[in-house]
């Protein structure tokens, strides 16, 4: 049944590349908001579904692209493990093969890695049609370019990705949240410096002059850098589970949200209320920027700003690329979708 | 006549190099070329055409530009360290060497990170880093002489990455010079980038996509405290179990390391380590972290070895005692080459669970093709490298041994593995490509080095093979132990 679904998969890109009709990949559709407006016929990938194979002892899952991230999640649960990058869901459909190739990581990120870092291996088919397999399934492969985590974050854009290999981590045995009276510049240093230290952290949160730092580890290393820090030791509830699928009240201040990707130890930046994550590296600002400025200033520092949600169209969702990088991705977009059928536009005009 | 061609293509390609202001250094002399012809897989050498040393980015473009407009292959070389031959020369290419190219550029206490040029030596990050307390987490075995320009380009891995990552995962941001002569970034000081990954397809791409003049890489706070602990068992089998179950019982350790009879022998002959008689096998564990957790962690993995058969479980008291139980891991080739002088590493990765039944079919093939072999390896990543023992001044021992390499990478392959876990393809593996890809994903691969180098100066020849190579070889494809739509023909 799954070589008969893959099997028609191809011959139905085959067929729309002969007719250069564009294909919108979907699996739950949680993350529509996302990217630049792509129009084309739906590929439904939400009943290619399934775990593949799960070695618990080999840190490996290897799962459909078509599979539920919570039943993906709750089957790693069971055995006491992750994903360590902590995807957002954005909705209750949200598929696995969405989370990666949305590209998008969660608070975990700046201490255990992003999407990309845990994929090991994917299946494939590109934009002519054709199954194909990169990577693998072992913790270490450097056979072939890395087209696996190439994967990760192209919107669909390269390939539909139909199967996905992850290196997953054991959940941490204890868990606890602190919290810090901070204004912005010192918490971004502390988080900084905190990083520099062997200590568990597993998030940073900072709004409104208040810091939330999450550890996770074993029992006596969460215990010794709570000792260590100071701040007051409070009970998080939801609270990292609703910053990750952006419920937090913050969110909701405005239509727009905006994505700001920085060094990690990069100043403030000046452009009204905010939520800083990932000890410095995003920042979230809910309402209007002047994109042009904020941009141009980022590229400078080597930082870019994303139109997260709710873009009308007028101002691009993506920073433009520098012209050398552009010509590369146009040429990579060529290599795998000579026709331009796969999310057309969805990430650049390509 | 060729002849004459090429000679005339050497003389055009040395007037480009001398006309770039300032100029490189560039070698011509047969003598001068000598030390350039090979890498670290010393059974291949090749006089280059010329080498250029630029010692800046504008240099390397320069070079690049002018072989990219006469049609002149180049192949991009470190420290040499590389032992798959992905820096041998070519006789009509430029060996672009970029060792002097050694600037530290930036140390960022703060932000973790280190800027870097190409030439810059591993362990050297780790130098610069230490007086904050931060390190560069990969560590191939050749930390004190290879370039982190090699590194990126190979994705070398080391006896850290079950825990901390090969090369890819603790990059932040590369600039490169692509076969046009442009100069792009790829990855960014920030923890993602716009657009695609191609940070992603630089490592590992073995100087077929670009010429790497500058890299920002992740540095790690040092851990506070680390826990080294030397298990020996009665089987490769219990100590394989041990691996699995230490794994399973959510311990990450920073290194877990095998190594079977032949290496305990040797190691004992060089130092006297004092093993228990008839030990098989060896796993050396290392946890760290801050001081409760790595205590907690070295308990942990005690009561795991000795619960699966170890008949002695030793740990470092103290730093010199750690250095002592290493010994026997990182000295292991040292201690192996009193065996013979001339081995051959391979480099396969298989899921750990395969791991005795793969050991058992490496010595099967050791005794079917006469030839000694060792094993020594990273057991927490399932990355095997047998040595297999050769004499160089035997006729045709080199090349038994090297089918003997081959076949124990197909059965890696077939068990679900891959041919190499951080040595790379260069023109070593080639071959064994043909059996772990399909022509369709071959193919791929060689779209992606035309978005970078539309006329193939770059490397040509290493990496990936052509379809047309695989053809001659008769290569099979096998993936994950069944052959992909049995019902086609096979060329």
């Amino acid at each position: 049944m799954a070589d008969a679904f893959i099997a028609g998969l191809c011959e139905k890109v085959r067929d729309h590349a002969a007719r250069k009709a564009p294909l919108r990949i979907r699996g739950g559709g949680s993350k529509d908001f996302y990217g630049e407006r792509s129009e084309g016929e739906i590929l439904d990938l939400s009943s290619y579904a399934g775990i593949v194979a799960y070695e618990p002892k080999e840190l490996v899952v290897t799962v459909r692209a078509g599979t539920r991230l919570e039943e993906l999640e709750a089957a790693l649960a069971a055995e006491r493990q992750m994903l360590a990058f902590e995807p957002p869901h954005f909705g209750p459909g949200a598929t696995i093969g969405g989370a990666v190739a949305a590209g998008l990581s969660g608070p975990r990120r700046p201490y255990a890695g992003a999407v990309r870092d845990f994929v090991l291996g994917t299946r494939i088919v590109n934009g002519k049609g054709e199954d194909l397999a990169f990577g693998g399934r072992v913790i270490k492969n450097v056979a072939g370019y890395d087209v696996s985590r190439l994967m990760a974050g192209a919107l669909g854009t390269l390939g539909v990705i139909t199967e996905i290999s992850f290196k997953v981590l054991p959940l941490p045995a204890a868990e606890a949240t602190l919290e810090f009276e901070m204004d912005e510049a010192r918490a971004i240093e502390q988080c900084n410096l905190w990083a520099g230290q062997p200590l568990p952290l597993s998030a940073t949160a900072w709004q409104d002059g208040r810091l939330r730092v999450r550890l996770s580890g074993a029992p006596p290393a969460v215990a010794a850098a709570k000792a260590k820090m100071g701040g007051a030791g409070v009970d998080a509830g939801d609270y990292w589970r609703d910053l990750r699928e952006q419920r937090l009240a913050f969110f909701a201040g405005s239509p727009l949200l905006w994505r700001l990707s920085v060094p990690q130890a990069a100043p403030p930046i000046a452009t009204g209320a905010q939520l800083i994550e990932w000890g410095g590296g995003v920042r979230w600002v809910a309402g209007e920027i002047n994109a042009l400025d904020v941009r141009s200033s980022l590229q400078r520092t080597g930082g870019h700003a994303t139109l997260f949600r709710g873009g009308d169209g007028s101002i691009g969702v993506f920073q433009p690329l520098q012209p050398a990088l552009a010509k590369i991705h146009r040429r990579l977009k060529e290599a795998f979708d000579p026709a331009g059928i796969l999310n057309r536009g969805r990430m650049y005009a390509f | 006549m060729e002849a004459l061609a090429g000679a005339g293509l050497r003389d055009r390609t040395l007037e480009a190099l001398r006309r770039i202001q300032p100029p490189p250094r560039v070698v011509a002399d047969e003598e001068g070329l000598k030390p350039f012809e090979t890498d670290a897989f010393i059974q291949r050498r090749e006089t280059p055409m010329l080498a250029a040393l630029p010692e800046t980015e504008a240099q390397v473009r320069a070079i690049v530009s002018a072989c990219n407009s006469l049609g002149v292959p180049v192949v991009s070389r470190g420290a040499g360290t590389g032992i798959s031959g992905g820096a041998i020369p070519r006789r009509d290419g430029v060996l672009l060497v970029l060792s002097r190219m050694t600037r530290v550029l930036e140390v960022d206490a703060l932000g973790r990170s280190a800027t870097v040029e190409p030439g810059v030596r591993n362990l050297h990050v780790s130098e610069v880093a230490a007086p904050h307390g931060l390190f560069y987490a990969p560590d191939p075995s050749s930390q004190s002489v290879c370039s982190i320009g090699g590194n990126v380009a190979e994705n070398a891995g080391g006896i850290h990455c079950l825990k901390y990552g090969l090369t890819t995962h603790n990059l932040l941001a590369l600039r490169v010079v692509d076969a046009d002569g442009d100069v792009f970034e790829a990855g960014s000081r920030a923890l993602d980038a716009q657009g695609y990954d191609v940070l992603a397809l630089l490592a590992g791409s073995e100087g077929n996509l670009g010429v790497i003049t500058q890299a920002v890489v992740k540095l790690l706070p040092l851990p506070e405290r680390v826990e080294t602990l030397l298990g020996a068992f009665p089987s490769v089998r219990q100590a394989a179990d041990a691996v699995s179950e230490i794994i399973g019982a959510g311990i990450v350790p920073a290194a877990l390391e095998m190594m079977d009879r032949i290496v305990i022998e040797a190691c004992e002959r060089c130092w006297a380590m004092g093993f228990p008689a008839g030990a098989e096998a060896l796993l050396l564990a290392e946890v760290d972290g801050g001081a409760e957790e790595a205590r907690e962690a070295l308990e942990a993995v005690r009561s795991i070895m000795q619960r699966c058969g170890a008949s002695q479980v030793r740990s470092a008291e103290d730093a010199a005692e750690r250095e002592r139980l290493w010994r026997a891991r990182k000295g292991a080739f040292t201690a192996l080459a009193s065996i013979l002088p001339d081995y051959y590493t391979i480099d396969g990765t298989i899921p750990r669970r395969c791991l005795p039944g793969v050991l058992e079919r490496v010595y099967e093939l050791a005794a079917e093709y006469g030839l000694t072999v060792g094993n020594v390896f990273h057991a927490g990543d399932g990355n095997i490298h047998p040595c297999i023992f050769y004499d160089a001044n035997k006729p045709g021992d080199l090349a038994h041994a090297e089918e003997m390499g081959g076949r124990i990478l197909e059965h890696c392959v077939e068990v679900g593995g891959t041919i190499t876990g951080e040595h790379g393809v260069g023109v070593e593996k080639l071959r064994q490509m043909c059996v772990q890809f399909r022509p369709a994903e071959l193919a791929a691969f060689h779209d992606v080095k035309r978005a970078f180098d539309p006329r193939g100066i770059l490397n040509p020849g290493k990496a990936v093979p052509t379809l047309k190579r695989c053809a001659e070889w008769g290569g099979m494809h096998v993936h994950g132990g069944r052959l992909p739509h049995p019902d086609i023909p096979r060329f």
